[in-house]
């Protein structure tokens, strides 16, 4: 063991996975030995290192070698060059941009660079299904100094000075939270801990991150909570689409029951806790924390009104502390490093970091971890390398289906609870999608509702049917027989929404339309009055045109028409009947004389 | 887990692996020339010594590390030490005898074995 000198990390998070991770790691061990270097070297399967747009990754210490899209074939190579004969290989290192400089060292990328990682601070570092190594960088030591030195309330008091806030959407501050749980009296003393990992905004995967790069964090903190609030049963609700997060939590749950760290007297201080996992399956409802803890108790999951709020009547009518998952990998963190240290990253009403979900049109498509108050530009043009092919940065839309959008005039807005909710949009739980010039925001807005109306559990009908009626409205927008009432209509029925709807889910269905409405009304405006789309997106407001000035007649286009729609003689100007086009582009991808426009 | 020192005994256990993943820049690296001259004149042992002196002294930021041929192979087994701050030295002609020396006068108490160094061999 002592003789290991070089450690190849390789990240197993589900998006390298996908990527076929395993079969490197495979193929590492059996080149490692076949050279005679399997007691120098080791293999390590890590959580995300957050560049997914990259994977499969390979990170190679102590030189700290960074390869991307690396793939089995690569391995021989890498393990005869660099491992070998100490040769770093040139050609699967990190590149930023195409002429860049290729990069060593991941701390000098400008996509890591700008970033603080608390919560993802083992993703990537170290193997998650080693509890062993969890310690060795300093875990369950601010569990065993909480049992042993500190009180309930001290350990409450230190969150509440950190000013941490709930990272699942709301913000609600986490000391408070705890504070409250910990005053409620239950009629039998019994209370709960709750972890939400229902993650389920569409593009969002910060939390699954998080539970399989590093789920020892969130039972350390929850067994911290448990000891704060007089709780000794926790459970862990959890998306049964992350077969990866559940396995791994399984183990890390089996290894700190087996270390004592879990169970009966824990650091011999006669605290009792222990945890267990449950599975969601499938409804974005049961994120809501009223419908989650419905369903830990075996009923169909559908949400309640509050009060009374989960702190005083939650899981089985006792008091309950539900955080997200998030929030729960920032406890430890704190209590190790002290809350004026967290309480001194980002800004004032938002203390600490938050953990953003790239995706969309971004070139480097993977998790961030920033400073509250870092502005958009930061994220998007340092860190996110920008869109990718040169287009225009349109928008971003947080929150998810929840959320708003921002849009490319407000990119210097920082990224924190206030400045967001001050322009019409939320923190979320972290979900970025990044628009170009090529989104039609209306279809962006229906893309949303329709993901609502399909998750909608249908128990209260402002969000049942409101949220259809709203869809409809929509579509006939996009389709082109909308009406300026309509717009009028859109905007009356989504405050009948937010104001009527039972929970979270319906209150905040209509927010992507508002926030569309009120960044991009002209372009709802020109679908309506015009008559046109000016992204190009809406199918039936669209009309292909051959320029007869540009077209050399070269038959092309006629020929991979697939509605047969394109007519002309060799050698003369082409013209497209508009009423047997599909409107597919097929012929504008084909003409190699740009003849042919979409407008 | 029954107390707060059984679970520092094991972090101390484990942070001895995981610290090789932090690369410092105030590093001290020791790299052997492990091209095929090296080897052949047996870089291999020197390398496996230098790293289980290392380990035996518990040296917290050194790393032992490898690079291919720098031309004298005539001089092999070869290593280089890289103290920041300091001039690199390069040792020529080494055995795994010689190593615990060097590990002992250079890397913990800064002063090169000149001796062993390939100015002394020229």
């Amino acid at each position: 063991m002592n003789f290991v000198r070089s450690h190849i990390l390789v990240c197993t998070g589900t998006g390298c996975s996908s990527s076929n991770s395993p079969k490197i790691i495979e193929a590492f061990e059996r080149e490692l030995k076949a050279q005679g270097m399997d007691q120098e070297a080791r293999v390590v399967k890590t959580g995300c290192f957050g560049l997914c747009a990259m994977g499969p990754v390979v990170l190679i210490y102590p030189e700290g070698a960074f390869y991307t899209h690396v793939t089995p074939d690569d391995v021989p190579e890498i393990v005869s060059e660099h491992i070998v004969k100490g040769r770093i290989v040139q050609r699967l290192l990190h590149k930023e941009g195409e002429n860049a400089e290729k990069v060593t060292s991941l701390s000098d990328t400008r996509f890591y660079k700008n970033q603080y990682r608390i919560a993802l601070r083992n993703c990537g570092v170290i193997n998650p299904e080693s509890i062993d190594e969890y310690i060795g960088t300093g875990g369950y030591e601010a569990l065993g100094r909480a049992l042993t030195e500190q009180t309930p309330q001290q350990v409450i008091d230190a969150i509440l000075a950190s000013g941490l806030r709930g990272r699942g959407g709301a913000g609600f501050p986490t000391g408070r939270k705890w504070q409250m749980t910990h005053d409620a009296v239950s009629p039998d003393g019994v209370k709960f801990v709750c972890c939400n990992a229902d993650e389920g905004d569409p593009g969002a995967f910060m939390d699954r991150s998080v539970l399989e790069g590093d789920p020892h964090s969130v039972i350390e903190a929850m067994t911290i909570a448990g000891y704060a609030i007089g709780a000794h049963q926790g459970y862990i609700y959890v998306r049964a689409e992350y077969p990866i997060a559940v396995h791994r939590l399984q183990v890390a749950i089996d290894q700190a029951r087996e270390y004592g760290l879990l169970g009966k007297n824990i650091f011999e201080t006669g605290f009792d806790f222990d945890l267990e996992l449950r599975l969601g399956a499938g409804a974005f409802v049961c994120g809501e924390e009223t419908a989650l803890m419905t369903s830990i108790e075996g009923k169909r999951g559908e949400p309640h009104p509050r009060p009374p709020f989960p702190a005083n009547k939650g899981l089985f009518q006792r008091p309950t502390l539900l955080n997200n998952v998030e929030t729960y990998a920032n406890i430890t963190w704190i209590l190790n490093n002290g809350p004026d240290k967290f309480a001194a990253i980002g800004t004032k009403g938002s203390t600490g970091t938050k953990v953003f979900a790239l995706g969309g049109k971004i070139t480097n498509t993977g998790l961030v971890e920033i400073p509250m108050g870092t502005t958009l530009r930061t994220v998007i043009e340092d860190i996110g390398g920008g869109c990718p092919n040169g287009k225009k940065f349109k928008a971003a839309q947080t929150g998810g289906p929840s959320g708003g959008c921002i849009p490319a005039s407000l990119i210097d807005t920082p990224m924190d609870y206030d400045s967001l909710g001050a322009i019409g949009s939320m923190m979320g739980s972290g979900g970025l999608i990044v628009m170009d010039e090529d989104n039609c925001m209306v279809d962006i807005a229906k893309f949303f509702l329709e993901f609502i109306i399909d998750e909608s559990c249908g128990k209260c009908s402002p969000c049942r049917i409101g949220t259809k009626r709203l869809y409809d409205l929509l579509t006939k927008i996009t389709e082109g027989n909308g009406t300026l009432e309509d717009i009028t209509t859109i905007e009356e029925l989504c405050e009948h929404i937010k104001q009527s709807a039972l929970c979270g889910l319906g209150q905040t269905a209509p927010n992507p339309v508002l926030s569309t409405l009120h960044h991009f009304r002209d372009e709802y405006i020109a679908h309506v009055v015009e008559k046109r789309c000016p992204a190009g997106v809406c199918k039936n407001l669209l009309h292909f045109v051959i320029d007869p000035g540009k077209c050399k007649g070269c038959t092309l286009c006629a020929k991979n028409c697939p509605a047969g729609a394109i007519m002309g003689a060799v050698k003369a100007p082409h013209v497209i009947d508009p009423n047997k086009c599909i409107k597919c582009g097929a012929c504008m991808d084909n003409c190699r004389f740009g003849a042919i426009s979409k407008h | 887990m029954k107390s707060l020192e059984e679970l520092r005994a094991i972090r101390e256990k484990m942070q001895k692996q995981i610290d090789i993943r932090e690369n410092s820049a105030d590093d001290i690296r020791v790299v052997v020339g492990m091209a095929t001259c090296g080897i052949a004149a047996g870089a291999r042992p020197v390398l496996t010594a230098f790293l289980e002196e290392v380990a035996k002294r518990e040296l917290k930021n050194v790393t032992v590390t490898q690079t291919g041929c720098i031309g004298v192979c005539r001089l092999e087994p070869i290593a280089e030490v890289y103290v920041p701050g300091e001039e690199k030295v390069t040792y020529v002609k080494l055995t795994p005898e010689k190593v615990p020396r060097i590990v002992a006068e250079h890397l913990v108490n800064h002063n090169p074995v000149t001796e062993y160094t390939i100015g002394a061999a020229e």
